[in-house]
């Protein structure tokens, strides 16, 4: 579930508000988004790949809240990681989207598994 | 809540912001359309698509023939030829308006668009195009319930807005649900927002549903995690709670296999079949997949990781909507049905339909309840009169408004419609109990619960749940036979005499099997 809003990162443009498709967040005047309605989170992760700023953090768990030590997400490369490695943002000029293997590393796979498939 | 009420007119309202949905609007603005798009959340996030990728039925015209054959060798009897050939033109037609704005990989010299597509890319690209085709967009605006005509045709739709507060009503000519399917809240990756509000909304409207039988497929996923994906755990290794490998032979059903584990314990997983190119490449095909167990400082492909089967309902299950004619209309006049919320039947039978042939449905279906949807509302346009509000259970309740534990009722229909031995294992005494639970909570439900704001929303989408629920346990009660995903411990052999589609309707009294014609709706 979505555990953090690093408000040394945020540049409070709300665009987590606008895209979360559960509608967890509430935005504050003057402020950073606020995580109002966390049980309603989804574990999409899709405001962590719109937020231009890394400035969230989802946790993988999506059954309940854990306890997150913000000091320690801050040393990891996680709330960067999905717009990384999607190509968005910083990353538009050095990534190649290579989702097209993956009728490849299917026909590797049944290919190992012994099995004929379409 | 707080807020300015919204009243708009269109010629077509579109409930939905997917990939059906964002296909409908698109082609009910290129056919000269005033078209409005509501969506629950975010168009461009929402749904299971925009979390995940798609691969596309998309075939050279010279090769429909066979490759419709080829799927429906496997689709145990309930497709329906002439309508997948059209997806496979339609699809072949429409896909390519995407090229400007998704990246295809290019194949001896030429856009390769049979590859997949990755699900934030492409449905952000489909908000671009919706928005320049001048669709109206209207973010977390979910919508409630139908308006009504007097002769019982639909004449728009109303809401909440989650948002800004107040309410939305939009009266339009006709409206296209594409709502998508539900995964009854199982964790599904983006499925959660799924919950069948389409589906009630029709059936208050005197729709019929087809195929609910057919919602119990599962799919692979670290088991803390929303994660859920097919193609890396094909290379997976799978143990027991003792280290005992789980033995999976070469074109056996793999997940009734780890299913069956599952209900004896824990099953662990380790996907070190993954030959090294793949490993290194993960991160830019599926920049998602290492999420769940980067964070865990797991390595998939070292170590061994709980897995979970995560329940796709009639997500990549097959039933929803029955359609009345070849525009996707359902059996309610004006009311149009796209992609998942829709059955597939006719594509794929009684099997799944995820990957390709569900996303080349809601490319087509789409398409073909836009256009006729224009068509439609140009026939009513001149339309004006009182019109009737449909919804009743989570908002007008049938006796006294009284506080109810949708929670529980949630939990409730979550363990029904997914616990392995209750859903992908059937037998008739625990589909007759999942019945009685869901029986009870709907009398709840129907007779007490609603809500404002936010909280309508919440009592609607319980409402949904439960409702789908009993449509799938009386259409699985009624299939005395197992066939495609539909699996009955109690009958395991397919039995030809039931190779036909099962119907299901009604809310106070759900029915079965007693398809209704449009006429004697009305």
């Amino acid at each position: 579930m979505i555990e953090l809003v690093i408000a040394s990162r945020c540049i409070q443009c709300d665009k987590c508000v606008q895209v979360c498709p559960m509608d967890v967040f509430d935005a504050v005047p003057g402020g950073v988004p606020v995580i109002a309605r966390q049980s309603d989170c989804q574990t999409c992760f899709m405001c962590e790949l719109y937020c231009p700023a890394d400035a969230l953090y989802v946790d993988p768990d999506c059954h309940g809240p854990v306890p997150v030590d913000e000091a320690r997400i801050l040393a990891t490369d996680w709330p960067e990681q999905y717009r990384r490695d999607s190509g968005w943002g910083r990353a538009r000029r050095t990534h190649r989207n290579e989702s097209w293997r993956m009728g490849e590393i299917f026909a590797t796979a049944y290919r190992i598994l012994g099995e004929e498939r379409p | 809540m707080t807020g300015q009420d919204l009243e708009l007119t269109a010629d077509v309202l579109v409930i939905g912001g997917g990939l059906a949905a964002t296909w409908a609007a698109l082609a009910a603005a290129q056919a000269g359309g005033r078209v409005v798009l509501v969506d629950k959340g975010y168009c461009g996030t929402s749904g299971v698509t925009a979390t995940a990728g798609v691969t596309h039925w998309f075939v050279p015209p010279e090769r429909h023939h066979r490759a419709v054959a080829e799927r429906h060798a496997d689709a145990a009897g309930l497709a329906d030829p002439q309508w997948a050939l059209r997806v496979l033109r339609t699809t072949w037609e429409r896909l390519p308006l995407l090229d400007r704005y998704y990246p295809f990989p290019t194949a001896d010299g030429a856009l390769d668009r049979t590859q997949n597509v990755r699900g934030p890319e492409y449905l952000r690209a489909m908000r671009g195009l919706v928005h320049r085709a001048g669709v109206r967009i209207l973010d977390h605006h979910p919508a409630l319930e139908l308006l009504l005509h007097s002769d019982g045709s639909v004449a728009g739709a109303a809401g909440v807005r989650r948002q800004a507060g107040g309410r939305w009503t939009v009266r339009a000519g006709a409206v296209v649900l594409a709502t998508g399917g539900t995964a009854f809240r199982s964790h599904l990756l983006g499925s959660r927002g799924n919950t069948g509000d389409g589906h009630l909304m029709a059936a208050e409207a005197g729709a019929v549903l087809s195929g609910m039988e057919f919602s119990n497929y599962y799919t692979l996923a670290p088991a803390y995690s929303t994660m859920a994906r097919s193609m890396s755990y094909l290379f997976g290794t799978y143990f027991d709670a003792d280290g005992r490998e789980i033995e999976l032979p070469a074109g056996a059903d793999r997940i009734r296999i780890l299913g069956r584990a599952m209900l004896r314990g824990p099953v662990y997983a380790r996907l070190d079949k993954a030959p090294h190119w793949v490993r290194r490449k993960i991160n830019v095909v599926q920049p998602n997949f290492l999420l769940p167990f980067a964070r865990r400082g797991i390595d998939p492909y070292t170590d061994l990781f709980p897995v979970t089967l995560l329940g796709e309902g009639t997500i990549r299950g097959v039933g929803g909507l029955a359609l009345a004619d070849e525009d996707c209309q359902t059996h309610v006049p004006g009311l149009f049905a796209a992609g998942d919320v829709a059955s597939r039947e006719n594509i794929v039978g009684a099997v799944s339909g995820g990957g390709s042939p569900n996303s080349a449905w809601a490319v087509s279906s789409g398409t073909w309840a836009g256009r006729a949807a224009v068509r439609h509302a140009r026939t009513v346009r001149a339309r004006t009169g009182p019109v009737r509000p449909a919804g009743q259970a989570g908002i007008r309740p049938a006796r006294h408004a009284a506080p109810c534990d949708a929670e529980a009722v949630t939990a409730m229909v979550r363990e029904e419609l997914n616990a392995y031995d209750k859903n992908m294992f059937r037998t008739r005494q625990g589909l007759l109990r999942s019945a009685d639970l869901l029986e009870d909570a709907w009398r709840q439900i129907s007779d007490h619960l609603t809500g404002s704001g936010r909280q309508a929303l919440r009592a609607r989408e319980t409402a949904a749940l439960v409702a789908m629920g009993r449509w799938v346990k009386a259409a699985a009660l009624h299939r005395t036979e197992s066939r495609g995903m539909h699996w009955r411990t109690d009958h395991p052999r397919t039995d030809p005499a039931q190779t036909r589609r099962i119907t299901v309707g009604g809310l106070d009294r759900v029915w079965v099997d007693h398809p209704r014609t449009r006429e004697e709706i009305a």
